[in-house]
This record gives structure tokens, sequence and C-alpha cells, in this order.
């Protein structure tokens, strides 16, 4: 079922997404100058593409952004324990689900429900602080977590388990998961792929920021994934390559009935909003000082931000 | 009680029926297979829950990531497939994905330790001791069809996931009493008091246990008092009749399984002599740190010294004694022919 898809958003809900990308990228900024460091890049190519995916999927609302808990246990039997997808509202039938993989976007992915009044703006003073759920590569018990997806591209296998789950149950709502690129170069992507396609789960919507880069530096140079809309189109699986910072089109592919399982291939800029990250490039995974001159340098840049806001 | 009597019953594929039966009232028990669906039979539970079966093709890591969305929607997936194949390819997939969240996924996996003429490739020689270290993981193993049969109710009431060492094809019925949860059977006994001194008690697992009651009858005819344990829940491993019938070992313990002797059985024996100050040797017959080869069971079973007349040569070891048993003892209630068409069997 695919019909109560949107295919396309409302002018108001295009601004109050493109307000909302701004705000995420302002935030991470601002909490890296603050923490010396950080997931900053991420950031940059990815507000866009979070602040429409949280637009357009069909989530429960809160009525007030939640305080994250301190970290209690991990999963085990016998107590309950916490899950961050609770931070998406109660699921429901025809509600969408939103399932993150790359979890070194967590810093992103809390501006992303800050920003969209899931959580509230103080529990980014927690982050990578011992004791506390709002961890620097989250695990389930952190918000907007579903699963623990630090070990690379498993999500997706997963959320086709949830999307399977689903339609057995006779449900509606869709399956939206958020990749990166990188997670392209992984076996189990490609074992996920067939599977999606040959279960016809077309209840799974994939949106992949394409930053082009990874640890090791410009994905050309580690591992090469291209042409990534060939490959992912010869699995079975339906796809749209658009410009990752356009909002409307993100919007009108992301939502965009197919009758397959979707990707989105978001082709994004990694130092969008922050073009001094250009010196780095492209070594962009973790930004980390070289010392007090640089970091006074990303300052200034971080107050031109806050001045032209 | 001895073990005089046995003379088990052959089942033929005791999985088959009895799964398709035990599921019938249970929508929410799924089938996930990787191209081994015959081969683990399940293929008539296909045609008879088609609509809760699914393929997964050969690909084991996406299956585990599967199952574990399945599992977090209230469904709870059955996968089987060779043992192998849940461990040592996808590892990284069933902790994160499967045993972190602690999700009820049962892991059904078949050709333990050295069952199968399929090789190296296709032996479990190490899965136990993989399995016992991941945390919220359950280990069952069972022995013979009475448990291939009742391990189903154990795996589906356990909160988390869970891994069943099975058995396919030809298996003997060696009990007649279901398998119980975390609790030992107690084949031979000195007494009836399970601390009763004993001059060797021998804790055995799975296909071991039937060459263990070949030999122990012959033992006990000797003199030799002996206590003989079945296992088949190999975690938590924390039965207080296994403490107390190790307690009362005056000579030594030998543990006996299908798999190597670090991090199985063996090992999980030792940790609770350890722990309760045992002061008796302990002797641990299993795979010494070396992997094996593909050929009959029997040949398997005397090359790599894990067969009745193992476990002669070890008491006999222990107790400073010979105990004069020919072979003839131990060939008396061998169990004929069981496991000659092995080669025969698909993989």
């Amino acid at each position: 079922m695919t019909g109560q898809l949107d295919t396309s958003l409302s002018r108001e809900e295009i601004t109050s997404a493109t307000v909302m990308a701004e705000n995420i990228r302002f935030r991470v900024f601002e909490h890296v100058m603050a923490n010396n460091g950080g997931y900053l890049s991420q950031a940059c190519s990815a507000s866009e593409l979070l602040a429409t995916l949280y637009t357009v999927a069909n989530l429960a609302p809160l009525a007030t952004p939640k305080v994250p808990e301190p970290f209690t246990r991990v999963p085990g039997k016998g107590a309950a324990y916490l899950n961050g997808g609770d931070f998406h509202g109660e699921v429901g039938p025809d509600r969408d689900r939103i399932v993150v993989s790359p979890a070194h976007y967590a810093l992103v992915v809390y501006a992303a429900l800050i920003e969209t009044g899931r959580l509230e703006a103080s529990a980014l003073d927690q982050f990578n602080k011992d004791g506390s759920t709002v961890e620097m590569i989250g695990a389930e018990h952190s918000p907007g977590f579903e699963s623990t997806t630090g070990s690379l591209a498993q999500a997706l296998s997963t959320a086709g388990g949830i999307a399977l789950g689903r339609r057995l149950k006779g449900e509606t709502g869709q399956v939206y998961v958020f990749m990166s690129d990188g997670e392209f170069q992984e076996g189990q992507t490609w074992e996920a792929l067939q599977a999606l396609a040959f279960h016809n789960l077309d209840n799974v919507r994939v949106i992949v920021d394409v930053n082009r880069g990874q640890c090791d530096g410009p994905m050309s140079e580690v591992m090469n994934i291209e042409p990534l809309s060939l490959r992912i189109r010869a699995f079975g699986c339906s796809v749209d390559s658009v410009q990752g910072h356009d909002i409307s089109t993100l919007a009108t592919a992301l939502t965009r009935p197919t009758g397959k399982p979707h990707f989105v291939l978001a082709y994004t800029d990694p130092v969008r909003g922050v073009p001094i990250l250009n010196e780095r490039a492209p070594n962009l995974h973790y930004l980390r000082f070289t010392g007090e001159e640089e970091r006074q340098r990303y300052a200034d840049a971080f107050a031109q931000m806050e001045v032209s806001r | 009680m001895s073990a005089h009597s046995v003379s088990p019953e052959i089942v033929i594929r005791p999985h088959v029926e009895n799964f398709i039966n035990w599921s019938a009232d249970k929508p929410e028990v799924l089938v996930l297979t990787a191209d081994l669906t015959n081969s683990c039979e399940v293929g008539k539970w296909r045609d008879t829950y088609p609509d809760r079966y699914f393929s997964m093709g050969m690909a084991e890591q996406n299956m585990m990531g599967f199952a574990a969305g399945l599992a977090r929607e209230g469904f709870e997936p059955w996968l089987h497939t060779f043992s192998v194949f849940l461990y040592r390819r996808p590892l990284d997939q069933l902790q994160m994905s499967v045993a972190y969240p602690n999700l009820k996924v049962r892991l059904v996996g078949f050709l333990p330790g050295i069952a199968t003429p399929g090789g190296v490739t296709h032996q479990s020689i190490d899965d136990i001791a993989i399995m016992r270290v991941i945390p919220n993981m359950s280990v069952l193993e069972v022995g013979d069809a009475t448990e291939v049969e009742s391990v189903l109710d154990i795996a589906h009431a356990i909160d988390g996931p869970v891994y069943v060492r099975m058995l396919r094809g030809e298996v003997p019925r060696l009990f007649d009493t279901p398998m119980e949860f975390n609790q030992a059977r107690v084949l031979t006994r000195v007494g009836e008091d399970i601390n009763e001194p004993a001059d060797i008690v021998i804790v055995t697992s799975g296909i071991c246990t039937e060459e263990a009651m070949r030999a122990v009858p012959a033992m006990v005819d000797r003199g030799l008092k002996v206590t003989h344990l079945h296992v088949s829940t190999l975690k938590p491993f924390s039965d207080p009749t296994v403490t107390a019938a190790l307690t009362s070992a005056r000579k030594g313990v030998i543990t006996m399984e299908n798999h190597l002797v670090t991090g199985g059985l063996g090992s999980a024996v030792a940790e609770v002599m350890a722990e309760n100050a045992m002061a008796v040797p302990l002797s641990r017959i299993g795979l010494n740190d070396t992997y094996a080869h593909g050929a009959s069971l029997p040949y398997l079973l005397k090359e790599y010294q894990l067969d009745a007349r193992a476990l002669v040569d070890r008491a006999e070891v222990l107790t400073g004694s010979s105990l004069n048993i020919p072979d003839s003892d131990l060939a008396e209630i061998r169990v004929a022919a069981l496991h000659s068409e092995a080669k025969a069997e698909a993989l």
C-alpha cells in the first residue's frame, strides 16, 4: 500500500524543512566548537536529507520534547530497557518508521530530533558523557535509534525484517532507512538488496547520503562503488539520484510510489555551509583541530554563520 | 539405574513432523532458511505453511538482520541451516543484530561437530565455545530423538536468542522423558542420592552420550562406581545436580563432547569444578586443538578418540587400573549401522 504517500510537500512544509536543515547544521557546528571537534561534515552533507526525512515521515507527535534518560542497562533477560525509537513517537499500523543505519551520524540525528521537537535541546550537553545514552556512536538506547548499527551495513537487513513483519501484520506504514554511501562497500548491503527485491518489500524506502567520503578519504581511492544507481537498479530496486540539498526534490523522490524497494541517492556536498572544511578535504570524517590557530579560524567561521542566520 | 537395557529405537527424521505439528497453533513461528531447506528437514514445513516460510538464499549475514527485524515486530523466526553457517560467517550480525538486543530468534544448527562427512567446512567443532561467550545467548544441544522433539518447547520459552545444536536423519531414541531446561539427566548413578561417592563422574553431551552409554555398563560390571550425566543445556550451566554429582567424584571427572575440548562442555565443567574448589582431576574427551576432515562418523569417532573405547581408556588412566573390557562388550550394545548412510546424506 503506497496510496497514502504524499508525492510533494506544501510550500510551508518546504520552508519549515529548509529552516530545520539550517538549524541542524548550525546546532552541530555549535556543538563541535564547544567540544573542540567532532562529526561536522556529516551535518554539512545530511542536514537537508534528515530534515526532509523527518518532514515526510508519518510519525506520531510527541506532546513535549523528551529528555533522554541516563544509561541504565544493556538489553537482557527479565528487565525492560530503553529504546531510542520512542523518540519517533508511538508506533502504529499506519505510522512510518525511521531506521538510522550509520550510527556515526548520531550527533546529526540528535540535532534533527531537537529541531523536530522530539528531543530536549539540553540533551546535547550529555553527548558522549559518561553514564549518558546520548552516545557518540549511538546504540539502541540512544535517541532516534531503533536498532544498534555502529557495525555498519546491518540496519538495512533489520529494516527488511521489520518491513516483512509489518506486511505480515497488514500494516501500511513505510519503513524509512537512512544510510551512508560507504555502507555499499559491505557485502551485506547487497545481500539485503537482493532480499528486499526478491520479497517485493516496496514498503522499504532508503535515503542515502552520497557524500563520497569515508574514514580513509575519498571513496574513489578507498573502494569505488559507482555506478551506484545502476548497481541498485540491477538488483531489482528503484532508484532516484538527486541533488542532496534540494528539499523539494528530495521529498518528491523519497515519497514517489514505485512498487519496488526504493532508494534515493542524495548526492551531497560534504562541506555545505562550512566552506572552511575544504582545507581538510577530502579527509572530513572527523574534525580534530590541529591547534589553537585552526580552532580559532573555525570559531570565526562559526561566528560568521551565527551572524548570517 | 543401569543402562544395560539400551537397544534404542531408531527414529527417521523426527524433526519433520514434530516441528510441523508443534507450529500449528503458533502463528508467530516463522522459518527462514539459507538454501538448505530440505537438508535441515523443513521442506515439508515450507509446504505446510508457505506463508510463514521465507527463503533468504545463501546470504546468512542478511538472514540474521531479517530475523532480527521480524523478532522486533513480534514474530519468532526459527533459522534452519548448518551450524557452521550460523556463527562463523555471520558472527558480527549474530552478535550486533540479534544477541545484543536479546531478540527471540531461534538458531537451529545442524551437523554438530564431526557428525558429517562434509569435512572441515561443514563441521561445527567450535560452535558451543563461541555461542557460550555471547551475552544473552542460551545454548542447547540434543542427544536423541526425544530431545529433538522436546527442545522446541524449551527454546520457545526462552526470552532471548537460543542456539539449538540439532540432529537430523536417523536419530536414536535414548530417553523416554522430555528434555528439561538447565537440568541434566542422571543416566547412571551410584546410589539413590546424587552425592553418593563415585569413582568416576562422567558428563556427556550430544551424540557422545550414546557412545558413553555403550561403555558405562561394562565399566560398572567391572566394579567401577560411575555416575553418568547427560547435559543438554550448555548455557546457562548452573544445574545443582551437576555440581552435586561433580562433588561426589573421588578419582576424577571425565567430560566427553563432539566439539573441541576448549570452550564447550569440558570447559563449562572445569569452571564449575574450579569455582567450587573440587580437588580431583578433570579429563576432557573431545577434539584437541585440531580441525577434522570428511569421513564417516564411526571412522572419525575412532580416529579422534571420541568413542566408547576412548572413554574406557580415560577411566583406566584416572583410576590407575585396567578394566579389561574387550571390544565385544562395547559392541554388544552398539546401535547397529546407525550412521552407515551418512555418506549418502545430502549436504
